[in-house]
């Protein structure tokens, strides 16, 4: 009989839900019972919302299960694992080889998957499940029979964009630091993802960490380079454990290191661990801080394809462009371009998160509508409140509204709205989403996160932030708006990175869709939302409540009063306005005035 | 003080020579010490040649660096977009009340407990999220909160 796979979802989102308990479990009956299976750990599947996953693969097919906990386990190794009898109740049953059960969602219909292709199907941590999927094939490939240039040509041709924000053509930005002279030149991954509210480049990295490296590879073969660099998020402790163990791995088989393949091409990859600093995301801050220094940008030109890294020519990619490459490679151009519009080729990860139903990581072709991704696959909005607006590309985008939910995921449409395509990240917010708050929210962060160099970003936004501080508190000034937008465009045009001429967006975005709620705080000191603390109270109707204790449980202030079946009432002295109550209540009794 | 600088003079000395090494230096005396003792910057300088002020320009300069002690579990509050938008600032407010501390405070007295606040630990889908040491704890509410610490109390007698 062939052995049954059990598949545990061991990305950081599923550890967090935890993964590690099931698995623990499963490995332990397995190794009590002697059952003909094995334990295996994957990356993310991207649907989070449902973790911890546990995927079966027996002789009928694949069934994937969701919402897994060690009750779950147990009953699905005895009547699954053990007695072939797959429990319907507990499927996922979109992603299921035969279920008979109609899937309650439809999320993979709308997707297409080249980045996260092998993302929660192989175990990351064994070269061996890489190279089963034809892994290193695109290199082994190239350096056996073809030229840097014809690899380049494909790059070219597929019309690959960086995948890091700005967009730029990958295969041009590779042309130019081949053709720098030069005879060191350096390949850098910039895996130091700090959009708050993006975690796709965390995700390729626990999950597919070969393809990343294999896409330095190719470009390391392109160039012309010997040396590559990895600088990653020290908060992603698990996707650094992965990338070493699969660096580890790759020298062993003779895909990195000296004379690889028996090719002659050298090439090796190390990891730089950061230490927190937004502005790193930046090019030149990056290089600063691998050098050991202050991350701060430098003045460009030269740029870094003349003299980056150490003053060498260098090339630098994020991680869900490197990640894109094998596969374009191996498929060729046309396969690329199939997907994706004119000018954005291809397909697009995006992290799904805020106030949605299911939170995730989706990878769709480029050009379909924002709709399409927050309601067909992100299952639109919780508890059946209103979408407000999607805040993309963290605190250098925007936010966009609902009357621009049919824009078209594409660079050029997401330009035109005053938000930027960014990394991927997708935040969601609703009706109680105050969109003063969270212009504040970013500016707070980018003025901490402002390296100092410019004097308009570190004293702009911190201007700025104190203007939206006072709005928020209700102690808002006619003229306020008019100085927030003053003070926007000389921050805009005099800082030198990409961290000051965006910091202003997501206070522009939000007074170019939500003006109306800016003045409803200077002019009727209210927030229509219901979040700005200074501005509301917090009241329970005695109509609705049942009496059922929830929101006392989870008063962080302790200052709810009531008892099981009596109408509670909040002690407005000691509120701290919290939103708990709101957050918890099954009968929506609590509201704001 | 003697015994903490012979300790840092062993973990930095074999960072002697190498270049770039300013980061890597520093992320070694936190990772063994929790934070960077006052002395650490003299004894880098000493035994790397790297000069004592740069390395605590570059240790100011970066959030993942800390010059005061850290208790025995950091836990670090995600206050990123998502987790943000779902209320983190309300954990953050259960959270410090329930270990009581104050003002500007972020250890406990007792040095079991330290809260820092980060941008974000990518766990966006579970938000809002916390992390205690290496393990990350989503979709929190205050009891949830509230019971995580109280579990590690407990463990702690």
């Amino acid at each position: 009989m062939e052995k049954t796979t059990i598949l545990v979802g061991y990305a950081s989102c599923g550890i967090a839900a935890g993964a590690k308990a099931v698995r623990d479990l499963l490995e332990q009956k397995v190794a009590e019972t002697g059952a003909a299976a094995e334990v295996k750990q994957t990356g993310c599947l991207g649907i989070c919302f449902d973790e911890p996953i546990v995927e079966i693969h027996d002789q009928q097919g694949r069934w994937v299960y969701r919402k897994v906990n060690e009750r779950k386990a147990e009953r699905i190794f005895a009547d699954h694992v053990q007695g072939g009898q797959p429990i319907e109740g507990f499927l996922f049953h979109e992603l299921c080889d035969h279920s008979t059960r109609e899937p309650k969602e439809r999320m993979f219909d709308h997707q297409e998957r080249i980045a996260l292709a092998n993302s929660g199907v192989i175990d990351p941590e064994n070269i061996d499940d890489y190279l089963a999927v034809d892994g290193y094939q695109a290199l082994e490939n190239a350096l056996k029979r073809s030229t840097p240039d014809d690899v380049l040509k494909i790059v070219m041709d597929s019309g690959l964009r960086g995948r890091g924000g700005a967009g730029f053509p990958t295969g041009m930005k590779w042309s130019f630091c081949k053709k720098s002279k030069g005879d060191l030149k350096y390949i850098v991954c910039n895996a130091d993802e700090g959009d708050p509210g993006a975690f796709m480049d965390r995700n390729l990295l626990e999950g597919d960490p070969h393809a990343v490296l294999e896409g330095m590879m190719l470009a390391a073969y392109v160039i012309g380079c010997s040396q590559g660099y990895v600088y990653a998020r020290a908060e992603y402790p698990l996707a650094i454990h992965r990338l070493n163990i699969a660096i580890g791995q790759a020298r062993e088989r003779g895909y990195l290191g000296r004379n690889i393949l028996g090719t002659g091409f050298s090439f090796d990859i190390k990891v730089k661990e950061g230490a927190g600093a937004f502005v790193c995301g930046e090019e030149t801050a990056l290089f600063a801080s691998i050098e050991g220094e202050r991350g701060m940008p430098r003045i460009r030109p030269p740029f870094p394809a003349e003299a980056g890294l150490w003053g060498k020519p260098t090339n630098n990619n994020n991680v869900e462009t490197y990640a894109n490459i094998p596969w374009i490679v191996r498929h060729g151009a046309d396969a690329y371009r199939a997907f994706g519009t004119e000018k954005s080729t291809g397909t697009k990860v995006f992290s799904l998160a805020g106030k949605i139903e299911r939170g995730g990581l989706v990878e769709v072709p480029m050009g379909i509508p924002l709709r399409q991704v927050i309601f067909d696959i992100g299952g639109g909005i919780p508890r059946k409140q209103e979408f407000k607006a999607v805040q993309l590309g963290g605190p250098s985008g925007g936010c966009v509204p609902a009357s621009l939910l049919d824009t078209p995921v594409d660079y050029e449409s997401i330009n035109a709205t005053g938000a930027i395509m960014g990394s991927g990240g997708m935040v969601v917010m609703d009706q109680n989403t105050c969109m003063v708050e969270v212009a504040r929210y970013f500016l707070s962060f980018t003025q901490k996160e402002s390296c100092g160099k410019c004097t308009f970003c570190r004293l702009g936004t911190l201007r700025m932030l104190e203007v939206l501080e006072r709005i928020t508190r209700g102690e808002g000034r006619e003229g306020d708006l008019e100085e927030l937008e003053g003070l926007a465009s000389q921050i805009k045009g005099a800082s030198l990175c990409g961290l000051g001429q965006t910091a202003p967006n997501p206070v522009l975005t939000t007074l170019k869709y939500f003006r109306h709620e800016y003045e409803a705080h200077i002019k009727d000191r209210k927030c229509p939302a219901g979040q700005c603390k200074e501005l509301i109270t917090f009241h329970i109707t005695a109509d609705d409540c049942t009496g059922c204790t929830a929101c006392a449980k989870a008063c962080p202030a302790d200052c709810i009063t009531g008892s099981k079946g009596v109408v509670h009432d909040i002690v407005l002295d000691d509120c701290i306005k919290c939103g708990s109550c709101r957050e918890v209540c099954p009968t929506g009794a609590v509201y704001t005035r | 003080m003697e015994a903490t600088v012979s300790q840092i003079a062993d973990i930095v000395r074999p960072f002697k020579g190498q270049v770039g090494a300013t980061i890597p230096v520093l992320q070694a005396i936190q990772t063994t010490l929790g934070y960077l003792p006052p002395e650490s910057f003299d004894v880098i300088e000493r035994e790397c040649g790297i000069p004592a002020a740069r390395a605590y320009g570059v240790a100011t300069f970066y959030a993942q660096f800390r010059t005061t002690p850290v208790g025995k579990h950091l836990i670090k509050v995600c206050d990123g977009t998502a987790c943000h938008v779902k209320g983190s600032e309300t954990i953050v407010t259960a959270l410090r009340d329930h270990l009581g501390l104050e003002g500007e405070a972020d250890t406990t007295d007792d040095m079991l407990f330290t809260v820092e606040e980060v941008a974000c630990l990518g766990c966006c889908s579970l938000a809002p999220v916390l992390m205690v040491g290496s393990v990350t704890y989503g979709n929190l509410n205050v009891e949830k909160t509230r019971e995580i610490l109280d579990e590690y109390r407990r463990k702690e007698g």
